[in-house]
């Protein structure tokens, strides 16, 4: 799909397109930095239209401190990624679609962090997990790209109908889906009996969606995707949805041990798990994926916490996490763009030939580690803060985060130095540094990381303490600063780096032992993902050949039974009330008409030949179609006969096909007894309805209210097509794109019949 | 289908059926038709067509794919409910025009968009199987 080697620094042609629509994440991004200092003075920016008054949904966005540093992130990277994109995407095919996808997730991503309902933001949350399959299957002529992008669906979309669960019960007690409301109500919220039901299943919607063992696996398999949709989806923006939800009902869920304590033990786990599988993988990708699992362990970790403090931790191990790895995900597939492969047995010495993505890189990974003077090291510091003071499991939450940062300060010196120091590879010395298109975006998020290090204060007034105070009420201040004086966390950090140093070292042993161990397991959750899929799949399999054996004999045969069960149970009962005849009205030519009807059924029903029961079904139309004429209803009888001579072509293009009648075996005497049975039942069922409907009294209001309404409102003599392009036009919408959907549906099976 | 007599009869009633097809959606809104009814007209007369000359010849007389005649339907469809919004009132609600004696509205291009949906459904599956 595309070139090995690329060896041109320009940009190709082929990219202006997103080139151009990078525009528009530049433009939500200036939008918000406009917003930006009224936000920190404390203002809130809401907007409120009605939607659907009755399900207290409407379309209210805000745009708080939490969000703002949601949206600035989602932005900033939404930027980068497409500039990047155009340039590395150039030679996929299909690339408008990729553009569209890829900025129908950022807004997606943008509504959510911005609406202020939460049946609105559970919408947003449900685009971006349909977009976000759509994205990792982008390359969907690969089996392996169809199946994860499944994967993904399947998990993020089963943990959406949990969270829709949780929203519809916390709805059903009656609170308030605004989130300003319902966190006013907090106290009743976490009061109720309902609250571990809300709280579970909310819950099974975060871990899914933000990768939470144990549904963490199809995060690494979602890499399969092209580079860029991995920076922005699993590193950046949807991972994080899950995060942020959690934030946003802190005010209203959180502060029981319930929330702190599961919270905390899940997101310490997760955190281990994916920490200690990051030293496992070659693939460069694979890696970043297991260490994006650490990041949101740890940020579940942190939102479980009741304290500014714990928050605090969360938000700015969030903006840490946004910028290096976003970073280190686009200088990945940088280098995968230029030498094309990610693999870190091949990749190294790259420091020569591509020194200023290496320089981004330098600047990503030594804030991912926590060096001194970098963003990530003041992250590290209110991160060890904030689990030293956790309210549950203070002691576990602080050895989590300590071993798991030990392991990515490992990881991040795996990063930097294998493919980028030591000596050149022979084939490797070709490769040359990528177009600026694909440099901007990890240089700025590289000199970022280390700016935030040195202006810590800055960062904290401006965006950590507006978001925070989002979401709880305490104002107390947590400045971020840059050097706190000898105590707990700093040693704390400093005995993290020595551990990651060592574990450096010793990271082929280790890296053998995991291995070793994965394969030994028993019992993985992938496996039982795909057990539970594949006897999922040999079910439906069975019942679909029960149900749908191609028969359409059997399907009529069905059909009819049902419907003479399910009306004469309950219609038997009343038979005998009703008249056993109507007085006909109707001019003498109707009694004709049915001889003729009754005739041409006898016809269809002995013909010997495809034609002659062809004939007869016709026959049988048009006497219809004739008697709504005869008794006043040209409009329908001019359909009627249309749709019979259309019905007549398309049965003869059929039935004409099939081998001749006459030739056919005749079906046995039980079957064509059978048949008869149901015919006559259902004809006498019919007839019975008929006969008993023309005993009550018919309500002519509607008539009257058309016949009058129909020339003054609608300038039209015709009721029944004013009815139906009028009156009724949303119902004539629905049925037209119906006929529409079912040609479309006809055309492919007959196609596909063809191709057989 | 080598019929002299039928290909000489289709010749004149294809193009009688069609211009009766656009009368019958026209007046629909008076009289007896609609865009339904003229749907199915010209789609009976296509078939004749297609039955005597074969299905290429009508793809190549309707000119435009019939899946995207019916899409282009069902926009008309959807793009007619729109002034309605646009004026204040709900989705679909006919807005009407006063043009000199005769007053033109929504409800016209709605009725356009039904009568290609239909054909071009119709058409879509009938050349298909035609061509089977």
């Amino acid at each position: 799909m595309r070139s090995e080697l690329s060896q041109t620094g320009k940009v190709p042609d082929c990219c202006r397109a997103g080139l151009f629509s990078s525009l528009l994440p530049l433009g939500l991004f200036v939008l918000l930095c406009l917003a930006w200092p009224r936000v920190v003075q404390g203002h809130m920016f809401t907007v409120h239209w009605n939607w659907v008054p009755s399900l207290d949904l409407a379309l209210a966005f805000r745009l708080d401190g939490l969000g703002l540093l949601f949206g600035l992130i989602i932005t900033m990277t939404g930027f980068f990624v497409t500039l990047y994109a155009s340039t590395y995407m150039a030679g996929y095919t299909q690339l408008g679609r990729f553009f569209v996808y890829l900025h129908g997730f950022m807004l997606a991503m943008l509504g959510i962090v911005l609406s202020d309902n939460l049946l609105l933001l559970f919408i947003f949350w449900e685009a971006t997990t349909v977009l976000s399959f759509l994205l990792i299957g982008f390359d969907h002529d690969q089996a392996g790209a169809r199946e994860n992008a499944r994967q993904a669906l399947l998990i993020t979309g089963g943990g959406g109908l949990f969270l829709l669960m949780g929203i519809l019960l916390l709805k059903a007690a009656g609170f308030p889906m605004t989130f300003g409301l319902l966190a006013a109500s907090g106290n009743l919220v976490r009061a109720h009996a309902l609250y571990p039901a809300f709280f579970i299943c909310i819950l099974v919607g975060v871990m899914t969606k933000s990768g939470q063992v144990p549904f963490h696996f199809w995060l690494p398999n979602a890499m399969r995707a092209p580079t860029p949709i991995s920076a922005f989806l699993h590193a950046a923006t949807m991972v994080k949805a899950g995060i942020y939800l959690l934030l946003r009902l802190h005010p209203a869920m959180a502060g029981t041990p319930l929330w702190t304590g599961t919270l905390v033990l899940i997101g310490g786990g997760t955190a281990l798990w994916g920490a200690i599988q990051a030293i496992g993988p070659c693939d460069l990708k694979r890696v970043l994926a297991y260490t994006t699992l650490m990041a949101l362990g740890v940020l579940t970790l942190f939102a479980g916490g009741q304290t500014v403090l714990s928050l605090t931790a969360a938000t700015t191990f969030l903006m840490v996490h946004a910028l290096y790895k976003a970073a280190l995900f686009l200088a990945v597939g940088s280098i995968d763009h230029q030498t094309g492969t990610r693999d870190l047995n091949r990749l190294g010495g790259l420091m020569k030939c591509m020194p200023l993505t290496a320089l981004a890189v330098t600047g990503a990974t030594l804030s991912m580690a926590g060096f001194p003077l970098f963003f990530g090291f003041i992250g590290k510091e209110i991160m060890y803060k904030g689990a030293l003071a956790q309210e549950m499991f203070p002691v576990f939450a602080t050895i989590a985060t300590l071993v798991s940062n030990a392991l990515m300060t490992a990881v991040a010196a795996v990063i930097l130095i294998t493919p980028f120091a030591g000596p050149l590879g022979g084939k490797l010395s070709l490769v040359c540094e990528v177009p600026w298109t694909m440099r901007l975006g990890p240089a700025v998020m590289g000199v970022l990381g280390v700016m935030f290090g040195i202006i810590p204060e800055w960062v904290s007034a401006h965006l950590i303490e507006p978001a925070v105070f989002a979401i709880h009420p305490d104002r107390e201040e947590i400045r971020l600063v840059f050097f706190h004086g000898i105590n707990l966390p700093l040693l704390l950090s400093i005995l993290t780096l020595s551990l990651g140093a060592l574990i450096y070292g010793f990271r082929s042993p280790l890296r053998q032992g995991l291995l070793t161990v994965l394969d030994r397991l028993w019992f993985t959750f992938p496996g039982l993902y795909q057990t539970g899929l594949d006897r999922f799949l040999t079910l439906a399999g069975r019942f679909t050949s029960i149900i749908q054996n191609g028969s359409l004999h059997i399907y009529l045969s069905v059909i009819i039974l049902v419907m003479i069960a399910a009306v004469g149970s309950v219609w038997l009962p009343h038979l005998p009330g009703i008249a056993k005849t109507a007085p006909l009205s109707g001019p003498w030519i109707a009694a004709g008409l049915f001889n003729f009807i009754l005739i041409s059924t006898a016809v269809v029903v002995t013909a010997r030949h495809r034609i002659l029961a062809i004939g007869g079904l016709g026959g049988v139309g048009a006497g219809v179609a004739l008697v709504f004429l005869v008794f006043g209803a040209p409009d329908i009888a001019l359909t009627q006969l249309l749709v019979e001579t259309l019905t007549l072509i398309f049965v003869s293009l059929i039935l004409l096909r099939l081998p001749p009648l006459e030739k056919a075996k005749p079906p046995s005497r039980s079957r064509t007894l059978r048949n008869a049975g149901l015919a006559s039942s259902a004809g006498l069922i019919i007839a019975t309805l008929l006969l008993a409907t023309l005993q009550t009294p018919l309500d002519r209001s509607l008539t009257a209210f058309f016949e009058t309404g129909s020339m003054v409102a609608a300038h039209g003599r015709n009721i029944v097509n004013v009815i139906l392009v009028d009156f009724r036009s949303f119902d004539t919408l629905g049925e037209i794109t119906v006929v529409v959907l079912a040609a479309w549906a006809g055309v492919n099976l007959i196609r596909r019949a063809k191709e057989r | 289908m080598q019929s002299i007599i039928l290909k000489t009869a289709t010749r004149l009633m294809v193009g009688l059926m069609l211009i009766f097809a656009v009368y019958v959606l026209l007046r629909g809104h008076h009289e007896p038709g609609g865009g339904f009814a003229a749907a199915l007209l010209a789609g009976t007369a296509f078939a004749l067509f297609a039955i005597t000359e074969g299905p290429d010849q009508v793809r190549r007389a309707i000119r435009i794919r019939p899946l995207t005649m019916a899409m282009t339907g069902l926009a008309l469809g959807l793009a007619a409910g729109l002034p309605g919004p646009a004026a204040g009132k709900p989705f679909l609600t006919g807005i009407w025009w006063q043009a000199g004696p005769i007053s033109v509205g929504t409800p016209l291009v709605f009725d356009l968009g039904v009568f290609l949906a239909v054909l071009g459904s119709i058409l879509s599956m009938l050349l298909c199987l035609e061509e089977n």
